[in-house]
C-alpha cells in the first residue's frame, strides 16, 4: 500500500482533522497502553515471566477468554435472532422491545450484576429450576457467561440492525422467482451480504466480555482457579501492592485480546471485500 | 405459453391498484402494460408472477395455459422476472448470478457443473457480454447489468417472461438500444412476454400489443397502431402522444372548434357542451389567410425546427396554447415567424361521448 492523500476535495480541514486524530488517539488510548507496558518492562523479564507462568494467572487468563468467546457465539445467534426478529416483522410493542435491547448498555454494570445474581442463584427466579438438576448458575462458570452475554447482546444486535435494514427486498424476490427455496433464499443471498455485520457484532460483544468486571464479580464467586476472572485477579493483585505483577497480566490481556481483535477485523474486512464483489 | 387473468383485484389499505382487471396475453406474444405511475400496471405484473396475492375473490383466477397458477407460490410458477433496478445478487459473479436458478433446482432435476457452465457460457455470448463472466455486478454499466439480469431470468427456462419497467433506470441512448435488442431477441426466442413501462414510445415500438392502464383499470388493448390511431377514450389519447383539445361541436362530418382548452386536460370537459373535440399537433394544418371561413386565429409563439418535422407553438386569442407539427416542405412554404398572425385549421379529431367515440374527418 502506498501512503498518500486522498485526491483534492472541496472541503478543507484535512490537516487539522489528522492532526486532532492523532494527538486525540495518542492522548486518550496510546499513551496509557505505552505507560502500561513501560511499567511492566521496568521489573525485567525474569520476574514478567514468573508472574505470568503463574497457573493462577493462566487459570484466569483461560477462563476470561473462553466464557466471553462462549458468551459472545450465544449472543451472535440470539442477537441475530432478536435484530431479525426487529428488522422485518411488525408486532405491538415492538418499540419497547427495541428500546430494551439498550438496556445492558445503559444499566450500571454493579446494578445488572445484583440483578443477575438475585434471579439465577439457587432461590431465584430462574435458578430454582436449575438447582434441582444440581446446576448451579451462580457462583459458576455459568455465572460468568450470563453476566457476560448480558452485557454483550447490544453490541451485536445494533450492529446487525443496520445491515438487515439494507438487504434488497427484490434480491430476495428475484432468488424466489429463480426457484429458490426460503432456506435456499437465507443461506445463498442473505446470510454472505450480513456475514461482515455479524462478524464486528461478534467481535465488539467478545471484547466487551473480556474487560466486562463489575457485574462478573458479584455472579462468579471469585474462586481462585476456577471462577476468578483476569480482572479480578489485577485488582487483588493491586490490593496487595504488587503493581508490577498487575500490569504483567494487564499487557498479557491487552497483546492477546489486540490480536484476537485485529484478526477478527481482517477477518470482517475480507469478507467485505468479497460482499462489494471486489475480486 | 397464454396467460389469463380475469377479475382480479387488488388494493392496499385504502388505495386501489387494480379494480376488477380481466387480460389474456397469447401465446408467443410480447405485451406491453403501458399507464402513468399508480395505474396499476406493476402490481398486475406482480399478481401474475406470485409475487403479489389479488384480493380474495370467487371470480378471480390466474391461468397459465389454461391451468390455474392461484394456489402456486413464486417458485413454482416459472416465471422470469426481471426488476428495474437489476436485483442482482452482489457478491456473485455474473456467471454465477446467471447459474443461480439453475443450482438452486433439487439435486433430481439439478444440470451438472459443466452443463451449468456451458448454459451460462450460451446466455453470456446471447446478452453479448462474452468475456465478463468472472466480473461481478459492481463492474459492469447499467445497461449490462440489466442484461445480465435477464440472462438470469432465462437461464431456467421460463414459462413466460415478465419485465418490470427494464429499461427505467437507464439513459435515453442505452435504452433505445436495449430495446431494439429485447425486440429482436423476443423474434428469436418467441417466449410470452409481459412488459411494463410508463414510456409510451418504448411501448408502442416494441410490443405485439399495448395494455393502456389507467387509475387501476384497462382503458384500452389493442396493437400500437391502434391504440395510437384509434383511440377510445380521451385518457389514451392524452397518454400516447401530445393533443390539443378544443370546444367546438361536429355536424354533418365537419368539425367547428369555438376555441381551444386553456388547460390541456381533458377529462374536465367530456360529455359537457360544448363538447371537447381532440386533435394530435399532426392533425392541424396552418393556413395565412383564412379561405373556407374554417379554423380559428392564432399568433405564431415558437418555433421548434431541430427534428424530421417543424413543431409550431402558436397562441390563441382566449390566450390557449396549440401545438402544430408540419412538414418542414410545408412549414417553409408558410414562411412562418414568431409574432406572424395564421388560421389553425383541423384536417382531423375526435369527439369523446362518455360512452361511445366518434371518429371524424
Amino acid at each position: 500500500m502506498v501512503w498518500r492523500f486522498k485526491k483534492h476535495s472541496v472541503l478543507p480541514g484535512f490537516g487539522l482533522t489528522l492532526g486532532f486524530t492523532v494527538f486525540y488517539l495518542s492522548l486518550i488510548v496510546l499513551l496509557p497502553l505505552t505507560a502500561l507496558c513501560l511499567k511492566s518492562t521496568s521489573m525485567g523479564w525474569a520476574v514478567f515471566w514468573e508472574t505470568v507462568s503463574h497457573p493462577r494467572v493462566w487459570a484466569s487468563c483461560r477462563l476470561t477468554y473462553e466464557t466471553a468467546a462462549i458468551a459472545a457465539l450465544i449472543n451472535a445467534v440470539g442477537g441475530f435472532i432478536v435484530a431479525w426478529c426487529l428488522v422485518r416483522y411488525d408486532f405491538p410493542l415492538k418499540r419497547v422491545f427495541d428500546a430494551m435491547v439498550d438496556l445492558p448498555f445503559a444499566l450500571p454494570t454493579a446494578v445488572s450484576g445484583i440483578a443477575l445474581t438475585t434471579i439465577y442463584a439457587s432461590s431465584g427466579l430462574i435458578g430454582q429450576w436449575f438447582a434441582p438438576w444440581d446446576i448451579k448458575l451462580v457462583y459458576s462458570r455459568w455465572g460468568i457467561i450470563i453476566a457476560m452475554t448480558f452485557i454483550g447482546l447490544p453490541f451485536v444486535v445494533r450492529t446487525l440492525q443496520p445491515a438487515l435494514e439494507d438487504l434488497d427486498k427484490e434480491n430476495e424476490e428475484a432468488a424466489a422467482c429463480l426457484g429458490a427455496s426460503r432456506w435456499q433464499t437465507f443461506r445463498f443471498v442473505i446470510w454472505p451480504t450480513i456475514i461482515p455485520a455479524l462478524l464486528t457484532g461478534f467481535a465488539m460483544a467478545f471484547a466487551r466480555g473480556l474487560g466486562e468486571y463489575g457485574s462478573i464479580v458479584f455472579i462468579s464467586g471469585n474462586m481462585p482457579m476456577k471462577t476468578e476472572i483476569a480482572s479480578l485477579l489485577i485488582i487483588t493483585k493491586l490490593e496487595q501492592h504488587d503493581v508490577a505483577g498487575a500490569t504483567s497480566i494487564a499487557v498479557v490481556l491487552l497483546v492477546s485480546s489486540f490480536v484476537l481483535l485485529l484478526s477478527i477485523n481482517l477477518l470482517q474486512w475480507w469478507s467485505s471485500e468479497r460482499l462489494r464483489g471486489v475480486s | 405459453m397464454s396467460i389469463e387473468v380475469r377479475h382480479i383485484s387488488k388494493s392496499f389499505g385504502n388505495f386501489t391498484a387494480l379494480h376488477d382487471v380481466s387480460l389474456q396475453v397469447h401465446d408467443g406474444e410480447l405485451l406491453a402494460l403501458l399507464g402513468p405511475s399508480g395505474s396499476g400496471k406493476t402490481t398486475l405484473l406482480r399478481i401474475i408472477s406470485g409475487l403479489e396475492v389479488p384480493d380474495a375473490n370467487p371470480d378471480s383466477e390466474i391461468l397459465f395455459h389454461g391451468q390455474s397458477v392461484v394456489d402456486c407460490p413464486v417458485r413454482h410458477r416459472e416465471v422470469g422476472f426481471v426488476f428495474q433496478h437489476y436485483a442482482l445478487f452482489r457478491h456473485m459473479s455474473v456467471a454465477d448470478n446467471i447459474g443461480f436458478g439453475l443450482r438452486m433446482r433439487p439435486r433430481a432435476t439439478r444440470p451438472s457443473k459443466s452443463e451449468i457452465r456451458d448454459r451460462v457460457g450460451k446466455l453470456l455470448k446471447l446478452i453479448q457480454l462474452e468475456g465478463f463472466g468472472d466480473r461481478f455486478p459492481s463492474q459492469l454499466s447499467g445497461g449490462q447489468r440489466q442484461r445480465v439480469a435477464l440472462a438470469r431470468a432465462l437461464a431456467v427456462e421460463p414459462k413466460v417472461l415478465l419485465l418490470d419497467e427494464p429499461f427505467g433506470a437507464l439513459d435515453a441512448k442505452v435504452r433505445q438500444g436495449l430495446r431494439t435488442w429485447l425486440r429482436r431477441l423476443h423474434d428469436e426466442i418467441h417466449l410470452t412476454s409481459v412488459l411494463v413501462t410508463h414510456d409510451q414510445d418504448e411501448a408502442l415500438e416494441v410490443a405485439d400489443r399495448v395494455v393502456v392502464m389507467n387509475q387501476a383499470r384497462i382503458e384500452q388493448v389493442g396493437t400500437p397502431d391502434e391504440v395510437f390511431h384509434h383511440p377510445q377514450t380521451p385518457f389514451v389519447m392524452e397518454f400516447l402522444g401530445q393533443v390539443n383539445v378544443f370546444h367546438g361541436r361536429v355536424s354533418q362530418g365537419k368539425i367547428e372548434l369555438d376555441d381551444p382548452f386553456v388547460s390541456e386536460h381533458a377529462n374536465v370537459n367530456v360529455g359537457s357542451s360544448p363538447p371537447a373535440v381532440y386533435a394530435r399537433p399532426h392533425e392541424l394544418d396552418i393556413q395565412r389567410e383564412s379561405t373556407s371561413g374554417e379554423g380559428f386565429y392564432a399568433t405564431v409563439k415558437r418555433l421548434h425546427l431541430a427534428g424530421p418535422i417543424a413543431r409550431v407553438l402558436l397562441e390563441a386569442e382566449n390566450g390557449g396554447d396549440v401545438q402544430v407539427h408540419l412538414s418542414l416542405e410545408r412549414f417553409y412554404e408558410l414562411a412562418l415567424q414568431p409574432g406572424v398572425a395564421a388560421f389553425v385549421v383541423p384536417k382531423n379529431g375526435r369527439v369523446f361521448e362518455a360512452a361511445s367515440k366518434m371518429k371524424l374527418g
